[in-house]
């Protein structure tokens, strides 16, 4: 690991101010940045400490009853949070399954979602890495690639996101507050993100110095908390990053489905909304024939970047089980392993 | 530069001064506090054999830089036997056979007591091999490792009781 200085900011100004500095980084609870700055992967001349800020560990009601994250909360704590699984089920059960207890208790929501791509390329400062070293070429393509990207990929960049927290905050269309040197601005989860292109270099639409200080839930995402789950595909039952993953949420009314909010994880290069899938099943009965349907649509763009193909019939599978089950409803406790295939199936869930 | 921060380290206040900021807690501890019970396996997050508990909570010692720990209070293996009784967890690995080689016993502990204290698992085997799934063992001791805190888990809950009553 490189030496740095160490600064820690006692109010966001300061923070923002301290970041401004070319080659600054902010330290949450380190479990990504620690990480690659022991690899050599990065290398910040200084670390801006957010941990000591006041402020934004809580998780509060607002007036409108969009619920908002202040991004210091650790992601065990909102996991956790009776009032906060309740609503958002599946944002919890994506939680769960992600890291250990261990690093969940320490990872801060702004950690989270702000992690790099588990490619090993990147984290290998000897192979060619456009998002390590503009420029340097992708080991990636041609590589080892079985667990990179099938959707939003480029001839630079075949990196998968992730997460597993996002997928299911993507999909309820949860909105990012950002503070920066030009003050204050939010950006839906959607347009955080950026697919790699040919800068793959740049991830997510933050500038310099700007740092996230809250992710936002709008109240109308609490209408989907009966039908919703997250389900990950991934080579063990725990501790293991996805392959394909999908956060599946559902508003039923009179046995017909109303609306509809699908993100897909581990198949793609940022948490991935598929809304034309959503728009197959407004209107449709919920049952095989619908969630493979929208499966397809899902994954209809879907193209192999190497040794990958097998992400698209895992992923639509993994999709249509995901639905199944949020059709069934939310179970009343967290399942024993969150969103494992290898969990019991709720009764009346066919296999898909 | 000179970075100082305070830390309680099984109940005892410290005064640290580190000459470099990228001291993690696992190095402070072993390398500098001399309290080697946390091992380090991966140094990387990957193996809990580092899990100690920061105000009550497990983590990764070896993924938490010290200086950003300042005020907490931290526990670690050393910390857990009381007037040399052990803690129900240490007595139910032993009871058990939770380990072989014992390399990852120290983590896997520390990693049952805020397991215990997350209350999250009660008396289930499959949620708490689930939430034991950040520490891996090399000589696979796992049915000892969850039958031993099954069994400390309920001795700690039927002592709770009876210190209610
Ligand atoms: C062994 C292992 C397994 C894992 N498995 C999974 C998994 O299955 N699923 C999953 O989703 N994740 C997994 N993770 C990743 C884990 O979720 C992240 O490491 C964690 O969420 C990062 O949070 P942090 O607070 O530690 O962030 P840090 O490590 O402190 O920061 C990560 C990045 O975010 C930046 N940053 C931090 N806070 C902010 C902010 N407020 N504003 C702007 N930038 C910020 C930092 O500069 C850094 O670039 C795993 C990690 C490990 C080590
Ligand atoms: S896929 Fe992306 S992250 Fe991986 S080596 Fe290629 S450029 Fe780097
Ligand atoms: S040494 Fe910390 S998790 Fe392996
Ligand atoms: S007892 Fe040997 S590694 Fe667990």
């Amino acid at each position: 690991m490189n030496r740095f200085e160490y600064v820690r900011p006692t109010s966001i100004a300061e923070a923002v101010a301290a970041a401004g500095e070319p080659g600054s980084a902010y330290l949450g609870a380190g479990t990504n940045l620690l990480d690659l700055m022991k690899g050599g992967v990065t290398q910040p001349s200084r670390l801006v400490d957010l941990t000591h800020l006041p402020d934004l560990g809580q998780i509060e009601q607002l007036p409108d009853g969009s619920t908002r994250i202040g991004a210091l909360v650790k992601n065990a704590a909102l996991a956790h949070d009776p009032a906060f699984a309740e609503a958002f089920p599946a944002v919890a059960e994506a939680l769960l399954s992600g890291a250990s207890a261990q690093l969940r208790n320490a990872a801060t929501v702004g950690g989270n979602l702000m992690q790099r791509t588990r490619c090993a390329y990147f984290t290998d400062p000897a192979s060619a890495c456009n998002k390590r070293a503009p420029g340097s070429g992708c080991d990636a393509i041609g590589g080892e690639n079985r667990a990179h990207a099938v959707l939003g990929w480029s001839d630079h960049c075949i990196a998968v996101h992730p997460s597993d927290f996002c997928v299911a905050l993507t999909a309820l269309g949860a909105i990012v507050e950002i503070e920066g040197p030009a003050g204050r601005r939010e950006v839906a989860m959607t347009d955080f993100y950026l697919l790699p292109g040919d800068t793959p270099e740049k991830e997510t639409v933050l500038d310099a110095g700007e740092m996230i200080v809250a992710v936002r839930l709008p109240a109308e995402a609490a209408a989907f908390a009966g039908n919703q789950r997250y389900l990950k595909g991934r080579e063990r039952t725990s501790y293991a990053f996805a392959l394909a993953s999908a956060a599946a949420a559902l508003k039923i009314e009179n046995g017909l489905i109303v609306e509809a909010r699908l993100a897909l994880g581990g198949v793609a290069t940022k948490p991935w909304r598929v809304q034309a899938a959503e728009a197959v099943l407004a209107g449709a009965a919920p049952g095989k024939e619908a969630f493979e349907k929208a499966a397809e649509v899902a994954f209809a763009e879907a193209k192999p970047s190497g040794d990958n193909a097998y992400k698209i019939a895992l992923g639509k599978r993994v999709l249509a089980r995901a639905l199944m089950m949020a059709a069934a409803g939310t179970p009343e406790r967290m399942p024993a392993l969150p969103a494992s295939p290898f969990a019991p199936l709720p009764e009346g869930v066919v296999n898909v | 530069m000179n970075l100082s921060l305070t830390l309680t380290i099984n109940g005892e206040q410290r005064e640290i001064v580190l000459d470099d900021p990228r001291v993690t807690l696992l190095d402070l501890l072993r390398e500098r506090l001399h309290l080697t019970g946390a091992k380090k396996g991966c140094d990387r997050g990957q193996c809990g054999a580092c899990t100690i508990l920061v105000d009550g909570q497990r983590i990764n010692s070896c993924l938490a830089l010290a200086i950003s720990y300042d005020g907490s209070a931290i526990t670690t293996i050393e910390g857990l036997a009381e007037n040399g009784a052990l803690h129900p967890v240490q007595q139910a690995f032993i009871d058990h056979d939770g380990f072989q080689c014992g390399f990852c016993t120290p983590g896997q502990i520390m990693s049952a007591v805020g397991l215990i204290a997350e209350a999250q698992a009660d008396g289930d085997a499959e949620r708490i091999r689930e939430a034991m799934s950040g520490n891996i063992c090399r000589c696979g001791a796992y049915q000892g490792i969850t039958e031993a805190v099954l069994d400390a888990q309920a001795k700690i809950s039927t002592g709770k009781e009876r210190d209610a009553a």
